[in-house]
């Protein structure tokens, strides 16, 4: 059987995080009444005028900056001519061929630990463009329903080269590229409410080919689960068609997640011949050195820099930095934790962010900006379970109480409720004697070889202690004791 | 060069300009005379000139990103032909 390569290619339509339209002074905040956030210039009356919003230019340097990419000192804006009820100018003002950033790249990792790699992926251009409104089929007496307020939203649209050769490799690059926009602020990357938007264009080629094969684009992918399945799916229908003599058409598919198939769009005649010409009613878009250092001088340390840095400077296992790093809200905490509780506790600190404040955020749905602990108070929790005060154990309940919101810092929890640990070994010598004493049996069980006693009766002399006692400590006082007899 | 006739029809098409066979005729004698316009103007030298994207050498003025429009919902829609909950109501479009 031949062996056939996968190619594929993303675009992305990331909604920019400003306040106000790309080309009016509407807001752009998700979820109000319909129409009621549609002006003038976005509903396009008869003698209205564009005026580009300066915060969607900035979003663009961002991003441009934070992918290396080539930020263009004169890009043009060109309409983009097609007919359709939500698109009320009859065109979208989009950039065709001066975009506002060229080239640039996206580092991806697959797998974990040893079996780590990385790719990059090269990106094509990203260019500054108007969302359309929203067309509601249902319900209105055989009419549709048109409402506004997403027309004019910016959008920047990133545009890969077709770099990527598994659904692997396309959800990593989804991701890492999501992980990006919300890093350097410049998008929510809300897939519900359709901030983050995917398309993939997938070709299939027998390996050693040259050129590429005809591609179909899967639109409006909103999930990084969805864009697995519809690419899988994709890969294997067009192999399977090939094979059985067919040839692929070049197409627009839509993915459906009940069936998890793909399916063509009904193609229309006219579909690309979008007839793009520069509008005359924005003059070129001029992006001048001292903006783009200036916007340099405000960009946050970008994921991987950060990254490495985590695993240079507190000595961290590269996992869990790409853990501390999967937003720039997570290692602003943890570094925040690290400035209280001191560089030398900075392995558990690591451990706390990820594994439990993550299991208690992820089981009541908060974010880690929500989080009821906060880092300093985390730090200074950590910092009590390095210095011995606190057993790890004790730690998690420690833990449950700051959650709590009762109390301000984990010192005083421990105080008020004398959950320091018993490190006297005379204390703890006569607790482990009176068990003892009262587990005669346990005793005997253990000498005659069962090891599983030896067990209960740590247990036992944990309960003792109310769980303030070192276990390991225990462990040997008790062993020491069970030797001597 | 010259356009077709098909070519007329189809531009029209996809400006959804609905042109009669008469008009279609007459359209094509315009913008063949355009053409011959143009084709004059392509005989002049422009090495070394930069394209122009728009006949002013001006840069575009931004504006700060600020919300400064109020819902103006009831006026727009008391000149809509049909408008329901808010939305505007159009004949039926499905993909």
């Amino acid at each position: 059987m031949k062996q056939w390569e996968v190619v594929i290619g993303i675009e992305t339509h990331a909604q920019l995080a400003t306040r106000s339209k790309i080309f009016s002074g509407s807001s752009i905040a998700f979820g109000a009444q319909p129409n009621v956030q549609a002006n003038a210039v976005d509903i396009a009356l008869p003698g209205v005028l564009p005026v580009l919003n300066k915060g969607a230019v900035e979003c663009a340097i961002r991003f441009g900056l934070a992918v290396d990419g080539q930020i263009a000192p004169k890009s043009v804006f060109a309409r983009k001519n097609y007919f359709y009820p939500d698109l009320p100018k009859g065109y979208q003002i989009s950039q065709y061929e001066l975009p506002v950033v060229l080239g640039g790249q996206v580092t991806i990792q697959m797998g974990q630990g040893d079996r780590l790699t990385e790719k990059t992926i090269k990106l094509t251009r990203a260019h500054l463009e108007e969302d359309a409104g929203k067309s509601l089929h249902e319900d209105f007496h055989g009419k549709t329903g048109i409402d506004l307020n997403r027309a004019g939203t910016p959008l920047l649209e990133i545009v890969t080269e077709p770099d990527m050769r598994s659904s692997t490799e396309a959800v990593a690059y989804a991701r890492a590229l999501h992980a990006l926009v919300r890093w350097i602020g410049i998008c929510d990357g809300n897939m519900q409410e359709g901030s983050f938007r995917c398309d993939a264009n997938v070709s299939v080629r027998p390996l050693g080919q040259k050129e590429l094969g005809t591609r179909r684009e899967i639109k409006n992918l909103n999930s990084f689960r969805f864009m697995q399945q519809a690419i899988d799916y994709e890969v294997q229908w067009q192999i399977a068609t090939i094979e059985d003599g067919g040839r692929i058409e070049q197409a627009t598919v839509l993915f459906d997640p009940d069936s998890g198939e793909t399916r063509a769009m009904r193609s229309k005649e006219d579909a690309h011949d979008y007839r793009y010409f520069p509008d005359p009613d924005l003059l070129p878009l001029i992006i001048d050195r001292e903006w783009v250092e200036l916007t340099r001088a405000n960009m946050p340390e970008l994921p991987l820099a950060k990254r490495d840095r985590f695993v240079s400077d507190y000595a961290l296992s590269s996992y869990d930095a790409a853990a501390l790093t999967a937003s720039l809200d997570i290692a602003d905490y943890f570094e925040a934790a690290i400035a209280f509780a001191g560089k030398a506790s900075a392995k558990p600190c690591a451990n706390w962010v990820t594994v439990d404040l993550a299991a208690r955020l992820n089981k009541e749905g908060k974010e880690i900006g929500e989080s009821p602990v906060s880092a300093q108070q985390l730090g200074g929790l950590v910092g009590r379970i390095v210095d011995n005060t606190i057993s790890n154990n004790i730690a998690k309940k420690v833990f449950d109480v700051l959650w709590d919101g009762e109390y301000g810092s984990a010192d005083e929890i421990i105080d008020k409720q004398g959950l320091r640990q018993i490190t006297d070994s005379g204390a703890i010598e006569s607790l482990i004697d009176s068990v003892l004493a009262a587990n005669a049996a346990m005793v005997a069980e253990f000498r005659s070889g069962k090891e599983k006693a030896f067990n209960a009766l740590v247990g036992q002399a944990m309960k003792a202690t109310k769980g303030k006692a070192n276990p390991q400590q225990v462990n040997e006082l008790l062993r020491q004791k069970l030797g001597q007899e | 060069m010259s356009l077709t006739l098909e070519q007329v029809r189809r531009v029209a098409h996809l400006a959804r300009i609905e042109v009669s066979d008469a008009e279609a005729e007459a359209t094509l004698g315009h913008l063949n005379g355009i053409f011959t316009l143009i084709e004059a103007m392509q005989a002049v030298d422009t090495r070394g000139v930069e394209p122009m994207a728009h006949a002013q050498d001006l840069a575009q003025r931004l504006r700060p990103d600020c919300v400064t429009e109020e819902n103006r919902r009831a006026d727009f829609q008391a000149i809509a032909p049909e408008t329901e909950a808010g939305l505007y109501l159009v004949p039926k479009v499905i993909e």
